[in-house]
């Protein structure tokens, strides 16, 4: 009797166990399936014209230039307002503000702004810039971008500061460096390789926004470098060509999404390998 | 004397003037990284301002039966938020009900069965689920996911359901492939992973002495983790499921895709519907008229109180955890 409840008991065991493994395969074999589907579909529509022609019309012929300068240029704006924005704030949290109330709250608001529904911030900057300026621009989107590029940095900055040893700071100022020069040329210095991975997962994340880009940059069928008008960028131009009827459009739309996706899978790779040689030195 | 004494001003006054450009120089970095603490309260006051002024046409308009006036008529300009809000929350828990117990299942294995050299790529690979962006799960699933659910899951659904009383009914047909159903399983997939690697990490910090202690008992590796693993792990658990759960409320892309944006409220899970974020992403830019446009941005400010509600409490959570963890914060 008792060696069969523990018979039970063990089955019970296995099963359960079995049907975590399970779990795991579903959430690999998952990962697998999209990438296989997005390598099969997409791979064979990429060649030269993807590259240097605009997006076409349906039945035309054509490629994605305008939508692939598009996202470079608003990534590549909000990266550059974004990034010095997150850092400084991050140093405050990390270095000033540490255990303040004020703190609290600032790192608070900060982490619901970094899972916020991005179509949200979007609505935010429409009213704020489209509507002021009268019409949709490339600002705008770079704008959008960079609230999302914001948050990620300030997070990622202050996990890297305060990874930084005290014993550094403290060193630092018994020779007498003021406290502005001890974070800029040892904490920001030593925390450097994990600001890094910061930026690139912030922009990993930006590359295939398209929620805050709908009313914010728009999209623009053409040729555009003007960053006062709507523009395209690969996201948007995906989510219309794949809603859209015509089957070569939505070749170019399988193929703009393998081109996202390869570009965030390296940017993550990179940024964990970056994560992983700084683990390796300070430990 | 007053040669010296000018000597010794000279040698001074760099001194002197370097620390007092040192102070300058502390004091505008403190101030300049304080700008930028402020600016990110500063973004999320003005989301709030301006989503509540951009609304407010639609708020003086409906009042607070909007939030359960299911009519969405462009024509009329009668609009109300209750089958968005439907569609979100529905395709929300319908997420929750596949992710959670799957989610849990990955952590298990990877703290407890995983070879260890294998446990490192396998939480990487399932964590590269969360990197890929929402379009690339949107389009996937609209070319993919939909004609498979149409023509396989989802007539096998309607017809195994067929005799049982409740099921019967949320399981109707016809099979569109697009609907409810599968924009709670495409957010299911984006979910899992952040439900997964918190579990992880908050499994990882379960002392190993209870465990060695429950197996000591002859407890079998399953009762250690449904037992004493996971009550431990509650608060965790809970703050990332609460994390995925905003996550899964706020998406927009993928479930615009796949969800067939239908304002109407059906029996059936199977049938087309929306939510607010895709009704916001399908409809804003066409929107004319007075109040089209500030009833959108007010399901947006209900999506936002709803998320920051939600995500406050998750964070909450985990900062405790933290805490007892013995991390700052």
């Amino acid at each position: 009797m008792n060696s069969r409840r523990r018979l039970m008991r063990q089955l019970k065991s296995r099963i359960f166990l079995g049907l975590s493994a399970a779990a795991t395969m579903i959430g690999l074999g998952w990962l697998a399936l999209i990438l296989g589907t997005l390598i099969y579909e997409g791979f064979s529509g990429i060649d030269l014209a993807i590259f240097t022609e605009s997006t076409p019309p349906p039945g035309g012929m054509g490629g994605l230039l305008n939508a692939i300068y598009g996202s470079v240029l608003m990534s590549t704006f909000a990266v550059a307002v974004g990034t010095p924005i997150g850092i400084f704030a991050g140093t405050y949290l990390a270095e000033y503000g540490r255990d303040t109330r004020f703190a609290f709250i600032v790192r608070f608001v900060n982490d619901i702004l970094l899972s916020a529904p991005s179509i949200v911030l979007g609505l935010f900057v429409y009213d704020a810039m489209v509507l002021t300026m009268g019409h949709f621009s490339a600002w705008a989107g770079g704008v959008a971008l960079a609230i999302i590029v914001i948050p990620v940095v300030v997070r990622t900055t202050e996990n890297m500061l305060l990874l930084i040893p005290n014993t550094l700071r403290e060193a630092a100022a018994a020779l007498g460096a003021p406290r502005s020069l001890i974070v800029r040329l040892v904490t920001w210095r030593a925390a450097r390789a994990g600001m890094i991975t910061g930026i690139l997962l912030a922009v990993a994340r930006i590359s295939g926004e398209t929620a805050p880009l709908l009313f914010t940059a728009l999209n623009n069928q053409f040729w555009s470098v003007n960053p006062n008008a709507p523009m395209a960028s690969l996201p948007v131009a995906i989510f219309q060509m794949a809603m859209s009827p015509y089957a070569d459009w939505h070749r170019l739309a399988w193929s703009g999404a393998l081109l996202i996706t390869i570009t965030v899978l390296l940017l993550s790779i990179i940024a964990r390998l970056i994560e992983a040689q700084t683990d390796r030195g300070s430990a | 004397m007053v040669d010296i004494a000018l000597r010794h001003d000279a040698s001074a006054s760099p001194a002197t003037a370097r620390l007092r450009r040192y102070r300058a120089q502390d004091r505008m970095f403190f101030r300049l990284t304080l700008a930028c603490a402020l600016l990110v309260l500063a973004v999320f006051a003005g989301v709030i301002t301006s989503l509540t002024v951009g609304a407010w046409p639609a708020i003086k308009a409906f009042g607070l039966p909007f939030l359960w006036t299911e009519a969405w008529n462009p024509v009329t300009e009668k609009f109300g938020a209750l089958a968005p809000i439907y569609g979100t929350v529905v395709t929300s828990l319908i997420a929750m009900f596949f992710a959670v117990p799957i989610g849990i299942g990955i952590a298990i294995f990877l703290t407890e069965l995983c070879p260890r050299p294998l446990r490192r790529p396998i939480g990487i690979a399932v964590e590269l689920l969360a990197g890929i962006p929402s379009i690339i799960y949107g389009i996937w699933g609209l070319f993919i996911m939909v004609p498979f659910l149409q023509q396989i899951v989802m007539p096998g659904l309607i017809y195994a359901f067929s005799g049982i009383p409740v099921l019967r009914d949320l399981f109707a047909g016809p099979p569109y492939g697009i609907g409810i159903f599968t924009a709670g399983l495409i957010l299911a997939v984006m979910t899992l992973p952040f439900i997964s690697a918190i579990t992880r990490d908050v499994f990882e910090t379960v002392p190993p002495v209870l465990k060695e202690a429950a197996y000591g008992l002859g407890a079998t590796t399953w009762e250690v983790q449904w037992n004493v693993v996971l009550p431990y792990a509650r608060t965790g658990v809970v703050g990332g499921v609460m994390l995925a759960l905003g996550r899964a409320l706020g998406e927009t892309m993928a479930v615009t895709f796949v969800i067939g944006n239908a304002h109407r409220i059906s029996e059936s899970l199977l049938a087309p519907g929306t939510t607010i974020s895709a009704s916001i992403a399908n409809e804003f830019t066409e929107a004319l008229g007075d109040l089209y446009a500030p009833a959108l941005i007010e399901l947006g400010l209900i999506l936002f109180f709803v998320t920051v509600i939600v995500l406050a409490a998750a964070r909450l959570m985990l900062y405790r955890l933290e805490r007892r963890a013995g991390g700052r914060t």
